[in-house]
């Protein structure tokens, strides 16, 4: 259906964001109200997923408490973390289901709201078949949810289309070391970090995105190890980087190549290694003859010799970790720029060992854990391949059906909101995942919504989104549902139910399981709790790369988590992966990938000759559907900002604060500039957690990595000038607020 | 806590402001942060330092308090003004060196670090230092700090003004103590002083 029913100002007068600022009973209400349990958890935000406590009292969160024996952070926290308990409670979140009306929406009961839903589900399956209805799920979701929708998606509703927001995050790695390793999992864990003698931080703002491995990162250097960083932008590690790499946005692959050919050049590969535990490395090496550093130098705009010195101090150093997250990852090319970070980690024969290894840094707070077990288009349980009949045949024998009953692999998440567009989706079931914000090119994705017959959402806040909904159900906030979460080590870790859901907001779980059993298909869904859920996921992942067989709640309890795959209850899990250099590959061995060059999918040219790229800061998460309700965290970093190098500034007549006008291909954006010499002159930066008219998406294109199907978040071509003030249209320009369609 | 120190080394800072959230968290003045935290000179570089009060062992705040309102504890902490002795004066506000005295309103009251003595007297570490993701400012034990490639120092000249505080600044390895006047580095200072004290 699915144009707002009213304007975005009225929606967000009704359901926020608001700012929450003290705790539930004000601030000083706990010394005379003290808590009543510290709940051991862990933060609700990013993939780092730290310990925390949280204090409860009378079914509310009313603050924390560090958790200084998790051995991951030690009561270490970014300021997410520090507020994270301020969601609870908040103001805005939903208490009852909510179905549209022609001027907003009306509370409902859950009976009217999901019999609706599933009438909706039935009625397009009947009249466009199974597929033209999909599920988005979320990689904030705990393990168990994350399994429950996979199942939910292709036993009740039957459909090949179901995709979750990780597909934004992480895929283009996952991919990657699935081709090299035949798993998806970081090869180390963190406490590695302090033990390398170099340490090679490509495309991941460290500080900001994944704060907590900052001091992983010190500590290393307090051992006398050094430090590489390349990024457009000198990110707040930098300061104490013995080598920045200042390279230009997408070249990421150029700067790889040039230093896999230094390290050939001189020799610097571990031959015994490479003979005796690889395949594909002629190939690789042939490739890389090609890019000299003078070419390397040429395409990145990094200085020769600074190329030669990175190449060099990996190659030299008898221990090596590259770290890398999503500057990598969110390119057209993502794939390959992951695969060179792997080749030049195999060529050097730092895996398997101590101190060593190339290492994804997930970003998502499941992002880890959510893509492990089926919420993913071409997945089942495990880690295993939708399109494996073996596996097929596995999990449909845990699920109680026959193995042709399982759907073929189907479209990813940017590839399910071009098919709603293109009108072959026509009903979309989403939970945990804000697509109006943290898709690429949003006026697309508003014109997407728009045309849905049938669009329902499952969610805690009223996010952006789902102003564009038929019927929202009020869902659960992390502390309110036991499951399982893994981080960005592959520690799987236990998320504490701290409280029940408010007023009659449900369980996500439990909203899931009984959509599937108005739509008869309840014999599928037997589950009354996580812990049951938990029982069946154990079995189904089990045999698969991402076994998770031998994990209990108990067992993360006592032992402070658990790193998969753990296939035995008596197994201790595996922290470093590769150990006995044993790769998950068919052959056992560690499989070299050819990289091949390709521009961007936005280049840039006269009419647009700069780069755009996005990302985020540290008081924000993600579509900041939680965390820009967050009183302290918005006052931290109000708005979007362009931040734009001085030289540029110059050139074009901006000075700090100057209102400008950012245009790409798609759209234009007007914001206040924030001009720093941080940043390559070529190059402005825009964060994406806002939405309307301060969304990057807006700016942003829908070119997709081939393989992993990752949106180019990293690289658009643009231009930028001086601007008189702020846009003062409607948020939603382009779609129009025609009178809502009935139904609801 | 017996044993542990307090240690800022501002090189370690990302910017990232969770010891100014977490502050406000702290029992004796929940709702409100004692951190000094700014941005070096943010055009310039992504340069950031946090900051707690170094509980000096002659404090100048309580040395120009008309009132006698600030106390230093047999522990060393300095704390907040006393609220029935203080006149909101901003003396304090003024005098010290190192600029950590707020003067709150609407209490009219100074209101300062106390190394979260709510929390240190009851054997938790304060809470700026338990979160910080960079360890900037760590609450630990020396054998710990002496693993860093900083040396600690509590020595800090201010012209004429000798300081010795009870935080410890991570200063560069070479040096015992941290001057802030460009003088002091200059060659022709330095020789100076070498002669007079032959």
């Amino acid at each position: 259906m699915a144009k707002a029913p009213i304007s975005e100002e009225a929606l967000t007068e009704e359901f926020g964001p608001h700012l929450n600022y003290v705790p539930p009973g004000g601030w000083k209400d706990e010394s005379i109200h003290p808590a009543e349990k510290l709940v051991k958890t862990h933060c609700c935000f990013c993939g780092q997923q730290c310990g925390i406590q949280l204090k409860v009292r009378e079914n509310q969160i009313i603050g924390f408490e560090p958790w200084e024996d998790f051995p991951f952070n030690r009561g270490m926290l970014c300021p997410k973390g520090v507020k994270r308990y301020m969601q609870s409670g908040h103001p805005d979140r939903l208490l009852t289901p909510l179905m549209r009306r022609p001027n907003g929406f009306r509370p409902a009961t859950w009976d009217e709201s999901l019999n609706f839903t599933v009438g909706r589900i039935r009625a397009i399956q009947e009249k466009y078949g199974k597929d033209a209805v999909a599920v988005y799920g979320g990689a904030s979701l705990s393990t168990e949810k994350s399994y429950l929708l996979g199942k939910f998606a292709r036993v009740a509703l039957g459909t090949r289309h179901i995709d979750y927001n990780g597909r934004l995050c992480m895929v283009s790695a996952g991919t990657a070391y699935k081709l090299a390793f035949g798993i998806d999992r970081s090869t180390i864990p963190w406490s590695e970090i302090p033990k390398a003698e170099v340490l090679f931080v490509i495309g991941a703002n460290v500080g900001e995105c994944a704060p907590i491995t900052t001091d992983y990162i010190w500590r290393c250097r307090d051992n006398g190890g050094r430090l590489i960083v390349a990024d457009p932008r000198m990110t707040p590690i930098t300061r104490n980087a013995d080598l920045y790499l200042p390279l230009r946005p997408g070249t990421d692959l150029a700067l790889l190549l040039g230093m896999l050919h230094v390290i050939l050049q001189d020799g610097l590969e571990d031959r015994e290694f490479i003979r005796q535990y690889t395949t594909g490395f002629d190939e690789v090496a042939a490739y890389a003859q090609q890019w000299d550093v003078g070419q390397a130098a040429e395409v990145t705009g990094v200085p020769p010799d600074a190329i030669e010195k990175a190449a060099r101090w990996i190659g030299k150093a008898k221990r090596a970790i590259l770290l890398h997250a999503r500057g990598l990852e969110h390119q057209s090319k993502g794939v390959e720029n992951c695969s060179a970070v792997v080749n030049l980690a195999l060529a050097t024969g730092n895996i398997g060992r101590e101190g060593s290894g190339p290492t994804m840094i997930t970003g998502q707070g499941n992002g880890q854990g959510g893509r492990e077990h089926g919420q993913k288009c071409d997945q089942l349980p495990g880690q295993r391949s939708l399109a494996d009949s073996a596996a097929r045949e596995y999990v449909a024998g845990v699920w109680g059906i026959r193995p042709e009953e399982l759907p073929q692999p189907g479209y990813s998440a940017q590839e399910i909101m071009n098919a709603i567009h293109s009108g072959e989706i026509k009903g979309l079931l989403s939970m945990c995942f804000n697509p109006l914000v943290s898709l690429p090119d949003a006026n697309f994705t508003r014109e997407a919504l728009s045309q849905l017959e049938f669009f329902g959402v499952i969610d805690f806040f009223m996010s952006e989104t789902a102003h564009h909904a038929d019927v929202v159900l009020a869902g659960s906030l992390h502390e309110e549902e036991d499951g399982l979460g893994c981080s960005a080590e592959g520690r799987v870790i236990h998320w504490q139910k701290s409280i029940d859901p408010p007023g009659q907001a449900r369980c996500d779980s439990d909203i899931i399981i009984d959509i599937a059993h108005r739509l008869g298909r309840g014999q599928y869904f037997p589950f009354k709790n996580p812990a049951d859920i938990l029982e069946e996921l154990r079995v189904a992942s089990r045999g698969g790369v991402a076994d998770y067989y031998g994990i209990t709640y108990e067992r993360i309890d006592r032992e402070k988590g658990i790193f998969w795959p753990c296939p035995g209850l008596d197994h201790p899990g595996t922290p470093i992966l590769f150990a006995d250099k044993k790769f998950y590959t068919h052959d056992g061995k560690a499989h070299f990938t050819r990289t091949e060059w390709r521009p961007s999918g936005d280049p840039i040219d006269d009419q647009y000759p700069l780069y755009l790229t996005t990302g985020r800061v540290v008081s924000q998460y993600l579509s900041g559907t939680q965390t820009r309700r967050i009183g302290a965290l918005v006052d931290q970093y109000p708005e979007p900002r362009a931040e734009l190098h001085p030289r540029l500034a110059q050139k074009c007549g901006i000075k700090d604060d100057d209102w400008v006008t950012v245009t790409t291909r798609r759209d234009d954006l007007t914001l206040r500039a924030l001009v720093v010499k941080t940043i390559r002159p070529d190059t402005v930066f825009i964060p994406y957690h806002w939405a309307g008219t301060r969304s990057a998406n807006r700016l942003t294109h829908r070119t997709l990595d081939p393989r992993s199907k990752i949106p180019e978040f990293k690289v658009s071509a643009c231009k930028i000038k001086l601007a008189m003030g702020p846009d003062t249209s409607p948020d939603d320009r382009g779609a129009q607020h025609g009178p809502a369609r009935g139904g609801a | 806590m017996f044993g542990y120190e307090f240690y800022i080394d501002p090189s370690r800072c990302i910017a990232c402001r969770s010891c100014l959230q977490a502050c406000e968290e702290c029992e004796t003045h929940r709702g409100k942060s004692m951190i000094n935290f700014d941005f070096i000179e943010r055009r310039e570089s992504i340069t950031s330092a946090a900051y707690v009060c170094w509980h000096c062992d002659e404090p100048t705040c309580a040395q120009v308090c008309p009132a006698d309102a600030i106390k230093k504890g047999e522990d060393g902490v300095v704390h907040s003004s006393l609220k029935p002795r203080c006149i909101a004066c901003s003396n304090c506000v003024l005098a010290c060196p190192f600029g950590i005295p707020k003067m709150m309103e609407p209490e009219q009251q100074m209101m300062k670090c106390d190394m979260c003595y709510d929390r240190t007297s009851v054997g938790k570490r304060p809470m700026c230092a338990t979160v910080c993701p960079s360890q900037a400012l760590a609450y630990v034990r020396p054998e710990e700090i002496a693993k860093r490639r900083e040396k600690p120092t509590n020595v800090f000249y201010f012209g004429e003004q000798k300081i010795t505080t009870k935080v410890f600044m991570m200063a560069p390895a070479e040096r015992d103590a941290i001057a802030l006047d460009v003088v002091d580095y200059m060659w022709e200072e330095i020789h100076e002083v070498a002669a007079t004290t032959e």
